[in-house]
C-alpha cells in the first residue's frame, strides 16, 4: 500500500490497533489464566502442580462420572440442537426468501423473540409442554434440544440471515431451475453451498450457546454439563472450573476453526 | 410430466446448429394487481428467429419471459413450444436456456462447473460434460477460463459463462432477460454482436428483453413492441422505425418530432409541406410523428433559428425554432456546424410519416 493510500485508509494506526488487540485479548485471557492458576493451586501456598487435572482424566476415581455424563448428554443436546436448526430454520429461512418475502419481517420477530424472554419465564411457559413432549419422547436429557432450538434462535437466525442478505438467492435458484434443477437440487447444489459461511457460524454458535445453558436445564430437572457443574462444585470447585475453563476453550477453539474454515474456503475460492 | 430430453450424445456436436423450436404465447394474462402483468399477449416466435421484447419499465415484458421460461405462473393462455402446451409444466422441465440481468452465476463454483450445472442435472457422463463444457467456453471465447470463479471475471465475462451455460444443454429456446443491462457501453455493443454472431449460427430460437431501442432494433429478427401488457406492435426493426403504428411506438423507438398537421383528401400536410401517409388516416387535424432525419437543412424552405447543436460522431442534431414557434430536430452530417442562433432554412424529406388523430 502506497503512504498516500495508507493515509488515505480509514480506521486506527498499527499502534493503536496492537494496543486495541492487547487490550482485548487480555480482557479474555486473564479470567482464563485465573480459573487456569486456581486449579493449579496446592495446598500450599505458591506451589502449583496438576494433581487435579490428572485426577480428571486418569478415570481411577468415580467422583466426576456425574460430569461426563453431563458433558456427554450437552453434546449430544449441542448436536440434536444444531440439527434442529438445520433442518427446521433453515429450510425456512430459505423458503421465506423464495417464495414468501412479506413473511421475512415475521419470521426475524419470532426468530428474535427468545433473546428478550428470560430463560426463567420461558422455563415456565416450557414446563407444561414438557409434560407432553416426556409423554411422547420420554424423559431423555436429550428432549431438551427442543427447548434450546428455541434459546439460540436469535444466534443462528442472525447469523444465517446475514449471508442470505449477501446473495441473491432468488436468481440463483431460478437460474438452477431453468437450468433443469428440481427444488431439492436447487436447496443443496446451489443454496446451501453458499450460505456454508452462515451455517457454521450459526452452528458453531448454537454449540456455544448448548455448552453453557444452565436455567432451563435446572430448573425441568435435567442433567447437562452445567447443571453437573454446579453439583460437583459444591463438594470439588476445583473439577467445576476445570470443566467450565475446558468448555470456554472449546468454544473458542470451535469457533476458531469455524473461522478458518469459512477463510481458507474463502482463499480456495480466489485461487 | 414429461423428463428432461436426453442429451447424453457423443456423437453429434455439443452445439449444433439448426434446431430452433416454434414458440407461441396465446392470450397470456397474469394480474399482479398494480401493473408490470400481462394483459392477453399473443406472440409467435419462427423456428431460429430472434425476438426482442422492447418496452418501458412495467409493460409486462420480462413477466412474459418469465412466463415462459415458467418462472411466473400464468393466471390465462397457454404457452406452446414446438406446438406443445407447456404452459404448466414447471421451469425445470421445459428445457429453456436463461441468462438472467443480474449476475447469476453460481459463486461457488468454477466457469467450467458453471456451464456443466445443466449437463449435471442431465446426468451427462463426466468426460462428455467437461467436454461440452469448454466447447460452450470457447464458443464465448473464454475458453482459458474454465478455472475461474465469478468474483474473478468480469462482469461481461460472466454474463458470456452465463450465455455458456445457458447453451451448452443445447436448449429449445433460449431466453435473455436484459443480460446486458449491468455492462458498460462498449461491451455492451461487443456483446450483443457476439450473442446475434451464436444465435445466428445454433439457429436457436431466441427472445431477447430489453429496454434499449438500439439494442433491440440491432439485434433482433423482430422486435416486439410492448405496452401495458400487451403488443403494440411486432416488425423487423426497419419496418417498426420507419413505420410505426401508433403513436406510442413512434416515440418510443428512435427520436421523432411531433408536429401539428392536418389530413384531407387522404393527403397529410406538415409544415405547409404535403407529405407520404404511413398508413391510412381520417380526415381532421392530426400530430405526425417525423424522424429527425427526416428534416434536412437547406437553402429553401421555413426559416427557422438554431437553438441546440450536439455532436455525435459520425452525424449532427441540431435543435432549430421555427417562426410559429415550432421547435424540431434535424439530424445531419457532422460537418455542417451551426452556431447557436444561426439562421437555418428546413425541409421535410418527403418519407412517409405517421399521425395519431388529435384528441
Amino acid at each position: 500500500m502506497s503512504r498516500r493510500a495508507a493515509q488515505l485508509r480509514l480506521g486506527p494506526g498499527p499502534v493503536a490497533r496492537t494496543i486495541i488487540w492487547t487490550l482485548l485479548g487480555l480482557f479474555f485471557l486473564i479470567p482464563l489464566l485465573s480459573m487456569l492458576e486456581f486449579t493449579l493451586r496446592t495446598a500450599k501456598p505458591g506451589v502449583y502442580n496438576f494433581d487435579r487435572w490428572e485426577a480428571v482424566f486418569s478415570g481411577e476415581t468415580t467422583r466426576y462420572d456425574r460430569v461426563y455424563q453431563g458433558l456427554g448428554n450437552s453434546l449430544v443436546l449441542a448436536v440434536v440442537t444444531v440439527a434442529i436448526v438445520l433442518l427446521v430454520l433453515l429450510p425456512t429461512m430459505v423458503l421465506v426468501e423464495l417464495r414468501f418475502a412479506r413473511l421475512r419481517r415475521v419470521l426475524e420477530a419470532v426468530c428474535l423473540l427468545p433473546i428478550m424472554i428470560p430463560a426463567i419465564v420461558m422455563v415456565v411457559g416450557l414446563a407444561p409442554t414438557y409434560a407432553v413432549v416426556t409423554q411422547i419422547f420420554g424423559s431423555g436429557t436429550w428432549t431438551l434440544a427442543f427447548a434450546y432450538g428455541i434459546t439460540v434462535l436469535p444466534y443462528a437466525y442472525r447469523a444465517i440471515q446475514s449471508n442470505v442478505a449477501a446473495i441473491d438467492l432468488i436468481t440463483l435458484s431460478e437460474a438452477a431451475r431453468s437450468l433443469g434443477a428440481g427444488w431439492g437440487t436447487v436447496f443443496w447444489r446451489a443454496i446451501v453451498p453458499n450460505l456454508r459461511r452462515g451455517i457454521l457460524a450459526a452452528s458453531a454458535l448454537s454449540v456455544a450457546v448448548v455448552l453453557g445453558e444452565f436455567t432451563i436445564a435446572s430448573l425441568l430437572s435435567r442433567v447437562n454439563l452445567q447443571t453437573s457443574l454446579l453439583l460437583v462444585s459444591q463438594s470439588d470447585p476445583f473439577v467445576a472450573v476445570i470443566f467450565a475453563l475446558l468448555a470456554l476453550v472449546f468454544a473458542f477453539v470451535l469457533l476458531v476453526v469455524v473461522d478458518r474454515l469459512v477463510a481458507a474456503r474463502r482463499r480456495t475460492a480466489k485461487g | 410430466m414429461s423428463a428432461l430430453p436426453s442429451t447424453v450424445d457423443t456423437v453429434a456436436p455439443t452445439l449444433a446448429a439448426g434446431h430452433g423450436s416454434t414458440v407461441e404465447l396465446r392470450g397470456l394474462v397474469r394480474d399482479f394487481g398494480g401493473g408490470a402483468g400481462l394483459n392477453g399477449l399473443d406472440l409467435a416466435a419462427e423456428p431460429g428467429e430472434l425476438i426482442a421484447l422492447l418496452g418501458p419499465s412495467g409493460c409486462g415484458k420480462t413477466t412474459a419471459l418469465r412466463a415462459l421460461a415458467g418462472l411466473e405462473r400464468v393466471d390465462a393462455g397457454s404457452i406452446l413450444v414446438d406446438g406443445r402446451d407447456v404452459t404448466d409444466e414447471p421451469a425445470n422441465r421445459r428445457d429453456l436456456g436463461m441468462v438472467f440481468q443480474s449476475y447469476s452465476l453460481f459463486p461457488h463454483l468454477t466457469s467450467a462447473q458453471n456451464v456443466e450445472f445443466g449437463l449435471r442435472m442431465r446426468k451427462v457422463p463426466g468426460a462428455e460434460r467437461r467436454r461440452r463444457a469448454v466447447e460452450a467456453l470457447e464458443l464465448v471465447g473464454l475458453g482459458q477460463h474454465g478455472g475461474r470463479y465469478a468474483h474473478q471475471l468480469s462482469g461481461g465475462q460472466q454474463q458470456r459463462v452465463a450465455l455458456a451455460r445457458a447453451l451448452v444443454t443445447r436448449p429449445r429456446v433460449l431466453l435473455l432477460d436484459e443480460p446486458l443491462s449491468a455492462l458498460d457501453a462498449k461491451v455492451r455493443v461487443q456483446l450483443r454482436e457476439e450473442i446475434r454472431r451464436i444465435q445466428t449460427e445454433l439457429g436457436i430460437t431466441t427472445f431477447f428483453v430489453t429496454h434499449d431501442q438500439e439494442e433491440a432494433l440491432a439485434v433482433a429478427d423482430r422486435v416486439a413492441v410492448m405496452r401495458a401488457g400487451g403488443i403494440e406492435q411486432i416488425g423487423r426493426p426497419e419496418e417498426l422505425y420507419r413505420r410505426p403504428a401508433s403513436a406510442f411506438v413512434a416515440e418510443f423507438v428512435g427520436l421523432t418530432n411531433r408536429l401539428a398537421a392536418t389530413v384531407a383528401g387522404g393527403r397529410l400536410t406538415v409544415l405547409g409541406q404535403e407529405v407520404p401517409l404511413a398508413s391510412a388516416a381520417a380526415d381532421g387535424p392530426v400530430t405526425a410523428y417525423i424522424r429527425p432525419e427526416d428534416v434536412v437543412l437547406g437553402a429553401n424552405g421555413l426559416p427557422g433559428e438554431v437553438l441546440t447543436s450536439s455532436f455525435l460522431g459520425a452525424l449532427r442534431r441540431t435543435n432549430v425554432r421555427l417562426a410559429d414557434g415550432t421547435e424540431l430536430a434535424v439530424q445531419h452530417a457532422a460537418g455542417d456546424v451551426l452556431a447557436l442562433g444561426e439562421r437555418v432554412n428546413i425541409a421535410l424529406s418527403g418519407a412517409p410519416a405517421t399521425v395519431s388523430p388529435v384528441v
